[in-house]
Parts: C-alpha cells; sequence; structure tokens
C-alpha cells in the first residue's frame, strides 16, 4: 500500500449504544484500530437541575437529587442533606445517622452491582446482570418500603430522614445481609477468574496515583491506584466512625483492579449494614429519627392535628420553607462512584443562591481522552465501563 | 480541623504573602480570595509546596452576583490527601475580564472551566479547548447566569412536515409561576399594603 492510502478515520460512538451507559457520544479518531483521540460530547441529558434548585426551596430541592445518580439515588441527596445541616448546624439523633448510613450502603450496593454486571456485559458476559438485577430488585423493594418510591425516594431531609423505618423491615433487610454473600459468590466464581473477562480487563486503562489526583478522581478510581482514601474514614461523617470496615485498594490501577475493588466494597458495605441493623434493632431501637427542631423538621403528622404550635410549622415549613443562614459550604459524600459534593451558597432566604453539583463522573468521562490513547477500539467500551458512569449525574 | 487549617492559613499567608488578599475561615472551611493574575502561581504552590499538598483538583465553579461591579466569583476547591485537608480559592472576574485556565496546573480543569464558560461566560486565557459543553450544539447565552429566565428562550420538538428538529421561541399556555413565600413580617424590600400609614 502507498503512503497516500493511509488515512485516520473518525467514528461515531453512539449517542444511543448499549455500552455508552446512557446518552454518550464519543467522536473517536482511529489509526487503524488504535484510538489516537476521544471527544466525549456530552450534555444529552442535561436539564439544568442547579438552575432549578436555585428557584426552589430547600426541602423542595431534594427531589433532584434522586435524579442524577439515579442508580444509587439516596447517596446524592445526603451530600445535599450535609450541606444545609453544615450551613444550619443541626445535630442528627443516632438513629437517624443509623437508617442514613444504612440507606447509603445499600445505595452503594445498587449502584457497585450495576456497574460490575454491565461492565462484563459490555465485555460480552450476559448472564451476570441477570443475577444482578435480581438483587438490585430486592434492594429497590427496601427503598420502597422505606419511602414509598422504588428509586426517587426523597428519604434523606436536612434534620434526619422522612420517616421512621418499621422492625420488620430492619429485619428482613438483616436477612438478605445475610443471604446476599453467596449470591456475590455467584457472580464472583462467574467472572473474577474468567479467563475471557481477565484478557479484556487486566492492564486495560490504567491510571497513575498522581495523574488520578489531578485529574480530580475519586472513590474506586484513585483506589484502584493504590491510594488508601475513603472519605468515610478520611473525612467521617455521620457515625461512620464507630463502624468497622475495610478499604481495599488497587495496586496496578487498571479495569481489573478496580472491579475487584467494587465486589470487595459490596462485601464490607454488606458488613456495614449489618452492623447498622444490629444497632437499630439494640440500642438505637426507639428514639428520634430526625431532629427535634421544629423549625426545620415538620412535625409528625399527628401531632399536626392536634397542636396549634405544630399545625403552624408545619404550614409553614411546607410553603415558605426554613431560612438557612447566609454563607458557603462544601460537604461531600463517598457516593459509590467517588466523592459526591454539593457546593452550596446561601444568601439567608428560603431558596439557596447557588447549588454546584459536583459529580465524580464528570471528571472521571474528561480523563476518557487521557485514559484511551493508544489503546484499541474495543478497549473503549471496557474502560468506559470501569469508569463507572451514569449520565443522570455527569449531565445535570 | 479548624486548629489545622488556622495554621495551614498562617503559613500560607507568611509563605506567599503577595499572592493571597484574604483568608477566612468559616463553617470549619478554609477560603483564600486572590486576583486574577495570581492564581496559577497560588495554585502551583499549593499544589507543590511539601506543607500543603494540594494534589487533588476537586471542583471549578462560577458564581453570579449580577449587583457587583465584577459580577462573577470563581472558585476553586482542593483536596489534600495527605493532610487531609480541604481549600476553597476564590477569583472575582468581570464578564469581559478573562481569568487565566488551570489546564497547566491541574489537567481535571479542563471540563469544570468548559463548563463554566458555557453556564456563566466567563472566559478563561490559555485553555486549550474552550467550547460550550452542557448545553445544545448552537445554543445562545449563558443558562446559570442571574438574568437568564429558567424557561430559556426556545423550544426544541419533531416537526413532522418538515422531518427534522425544529427550535421555537418558548411559548408558555400559562405565566411561569414564581411564588413569594417570603414572609412579610422578615425582611421584605417592598411595603405591604396599609404599612405606609403607620409612619405618618
Amino acid at each position: 500500500m502507498t503512503e497516500h492510502n493511509v488515512r485516520n478515520f473518525n467514528i461515531n460512538f453512539g449517542p444511543q449504544h448499549p455500552a455508552a451507559h446512557g446518552v454518550l457520544r464519543l467522536v473517536l479518531e482511529l489509526d487503524g484500530e488504535i484510538v489516537e483521540r476521544v471527544d466525549p460530547h456530552i450534555g444529552l441529558l442535561h436539564r439544568g437541575t442547579e438552575k432549578l434548585i436555585e428557584t426552589k426551596t430547600y426541602l423542595q430541592a431534594i427531589p433532584y437529587f434522586d435524579r442524577l445518580d439515579y442508580v444509587a439515588p439516596m447517596n446524592q441527596e445526603h451530600a445535599f442533606a450535609l450541606a444545609v445541616e453544615k450551613l444550619i448546624g443541626l445535630e442528627i439523633p443516632i438513629r437517624g445517622q443509623l437508617i442514613r448510613v444504612l440507606y447509603s450502603e445499600i445505595g452503594r450496593i445498587l449502584s457497585h452491582l450495576l456497574n460490575v454486571t454491565t461492565q462484563a456485559m459490555d465485555v460480552g458476559a450476559l448472564t451476570p446482570p441477570l443475577w444482578g438485577f435480581e438483587e438490585r430488585e430486592k434492594l429497590m423493594v427496601f427503598y420502597e418500603r422505606a419511602s414509598g418510591a422504588r428509586m426517587h425516594a426523597a428519604y434523606f431531609r436536612p434534620g434526619g430522614v422522612h420517616q421512621d423505618l418499621p422492625p420488620e423491615l430492619v429485619e428482613d433487610i438483616g436477612k438478605w445481609c445475610d443471604e446476599f454473600p453467596s449470591k456475590l459468590d455467584d457472580i464472583d466464581d462467574l467472572l473474577t477468574g474468567n479467563r475471557i473477562f481477565k484478557q479484556r480487563n487486566v492492564d486495560i486503562g490504567v491510571v497513575k496515583l498522581e495523574d488520578a489526583w489531578a485529574w480530580g478522581f475519586s472513590g474506586v478510581m484513585v483506589r484502584g491506584s493504590g491510594a488508601a482514601w475513603d472519605l468515610r474514614r478520611a473525612q467521617p461523617y455521620e457515625c461512620y466512625s464507630e463502624l468497622d470496615f475495610d478499604i481495599p485498594i488497587g495496586k496496578n490501577g487498571d479495569c481489573y483492579d478496580r472491579y475487584l475493588i467494587r465486589m470487595i466494597e459490596m462485601r464490607e458495605s454488606c458488613k456495614i449494614m449489618k452492623q447498622c441493623v444490629d444497632r437499630l434493632l439494640g440500642d438505637a431501637k426507639t428514639g428520634p429519627f430526625s431532629s427535634t427542631d421544629g423549625k426545620v423538621v415538620p412535625p409528625k403528622r399527628g401531632e399536626m392535628k392536634r397542636s396549634m404550635e405544630a399545625l403552624i410549622h408545619h404550614f409553614k415549613l411546607y410553603t415558605e420553607g426554613y431560612h438557612v443562614p447566609a454563607g458557603e459550604v462544601y460537604a461531600a459524600v463517598e457516593a459509590p462512584k467517588g466523592e459526591f459534593g454539593v457546593f452550596l451558597v446561601a444568601d439567608g432566604t428560603n431558596k439557596p443562591y447557588r447549588c454546584k453539583i459536583r459529580a465524580p463522573g464528570y471528571a472521571h468521562l474528561q480523563a476518557m481522552d487521557f485514559i484511551c490513547r493508544g489503546h484499541q477500539l474495543a478497549d473503549v467500551s471496557a474502560v468506559l465501563g470501569s469508569l463507572d458512569i451514569v449520565f443522570g449525574e455527569v449531565d445535570r | 480541623m479548624s486548629e489545622a487549617l488556622n495554621e495551614l492559613s498562617t503559613y500560607i499567608r507568611e509563605a506567599r504573602p503577595s499572592l493571597v488578599e484574604d483568608a477566612a475561615i468559616a463553617y470549619g472551611e478554609l477560603t483564600l480570595t486572590t486576583a486574577a493574575q495570581n492564581l496559577l502561581s497560588l495554585l502551583t504552590f499549593l499544589r507543590d509546596d511539601v506543607q500543603c499538598g494540594f494534589v487533588s483538583f476537586i471542583d471549578i465553579c462560577g458564581v453570579d452576583y449580577p449587583a457587583r461591579e465584577k459580577r462573577f466569583d470563581v472558585i476553586y476547591h482542593l483536596l489534600s490527601p495527605r493532610q487531609n485537608l480541604r481549600i476553597r480559592v476564590k477569583v472575582a472576574t468581570a464578564e469581559d475580564e478573562p481569568v487565566p485556565s488551570a489546564c497547566s496546573v491541574y489537567p481535571g480543569a479542563d471540563w469544570f472551566e468548559r463548563e463554566a464558560w458555557d453556564m456563566y461566560g466567563i472566559l478563561f486565557t490559555g485553555h486549550p479547548d474552550l467550547r460550550r459543553i452542557l448545553t445544545d450544539y448552537g445554543f445562545e447565552g449563558h443558562p446559570l447566569r442571574k438574568d437568564f429566565p429558567t424557561t430559556g428562550f426556545v423550544e426544541v420538538r419533531y416537526d413532522d412536515s418538515a422531518k427534522r428538529v425544529v427550535y421555537e421561541p418558548v411559548e408558555l399556555r400559562q405565566e411561569f409561576r414564581s411564588f413569594d413565600f417570603l414572609s412579610p413580617w422578615e425582611g421584605t424590600d417592598y411595603v405591604l399594603p396599609g404599612d405606609e400609614k403607620a409612619k405618618v
């Protein structure tokens, strides 16, 4: 072949592609089968969440957070609730903290199950998603039994959680925690030693730790590169400092390490949930599940029917909402995908002046170009799968 | 936590007095204010200095204060995994006043600056590729500015006769409802009917 016949190819990946995990358009520049440049075009799911939040009261802003990373909704609400609580200076009673931790860990398992199994599907396996989704369905029933909604829960409110958990639900979650590790073993058997899965993931998408920090990675992406960094341990919020769990870290920083970390994290989450269940049925069996500050947390319905003061509070909190003192705070949680942060600027009224949502997936996706350069075309979907992208939070 | 922040704040002010205009600690968070021309040297210092070690880039965002002469704040969030501390750097800028791009210090700043440009129209000099990112191809305006209406200006629909997607000016069946729930007993800037008599 003569020289002038050789040229680079541009191909368009998405916006509708099963391996794009949503609506992602990638413009790929290829030299043969080697990727020369990746240009992700995002924003196809942009809904203007931040703008909408500026026109809503603090309470009305919560449901928007469910719709960001819609595979682990409550973890997002958590960051917002923490930011508001930091500004108001609210203390959460221990039962409320335990319920929050319990449901945050359910969210982590929901997200990791989806990611691990769909990543397997991206590289050719069909069974893991079917097994994983069965467990996800059970977890979403727990969401529903606590909040009334399978996904868009609006359950974590500034001050605590919306409703108390019935003891039967806590017991059922405990029973699920006993069964889950064996279900995880099944997926483990199918994938961890699988030759094809390893061929597609080992040594693919290697990220060095200093690059990971500079690109703004967080969560599994930095742990995969060897940093023992987890906000639940490093900057503990709620009652994580009282709970016993381990942080798995990787050695090589490749897709396979990240997969392994997610698998171990699910087991650790299960351990945390078990501890929460024990305490919710033990020393924290009774007690308030949200702050008793009547100026922020609406009264119970029964109380509202009998007490004049509670009725006034109920009316005021659901129309005007509460006022948050002026100031700027950044609150972050260890969401399943990494550090999910909320930067809140309050001007002293009942609505946020500015609410910047720092989504971990946004920082991870922008490194696609950096990670994929020099990889084969087929590796693009493996890398994309291991970055754990959900477009709800990337596009906002 | 706040003791460590106090120490860090005095350390930075002593090491680089010319770069920091103001350092304040509120709600357990340290905020440095700096001028646009000093931004890159300050970020480089924060990243490379052994006692700071802010190697992890977290976030860049804009905030709009239309009443101010320099209407935008550009806010940088950094994290030091070694010191286990966070820091916030603030730069005020005007609509036509560019801010130096942080891409050379933190490669991850790329998309966050594109987003700030897209949402607020804040210009960054030295950015490799300052395109819009979240809004539609061919979008006009900067939606997160306070003077941009929540409803936007154009709406999109598929036109069956033209066989393509068409853009049309927004037509609302009902006026956009913006409820004012702020209590009239606290800090309103308008006079309630009848209140003017109280002063006479």
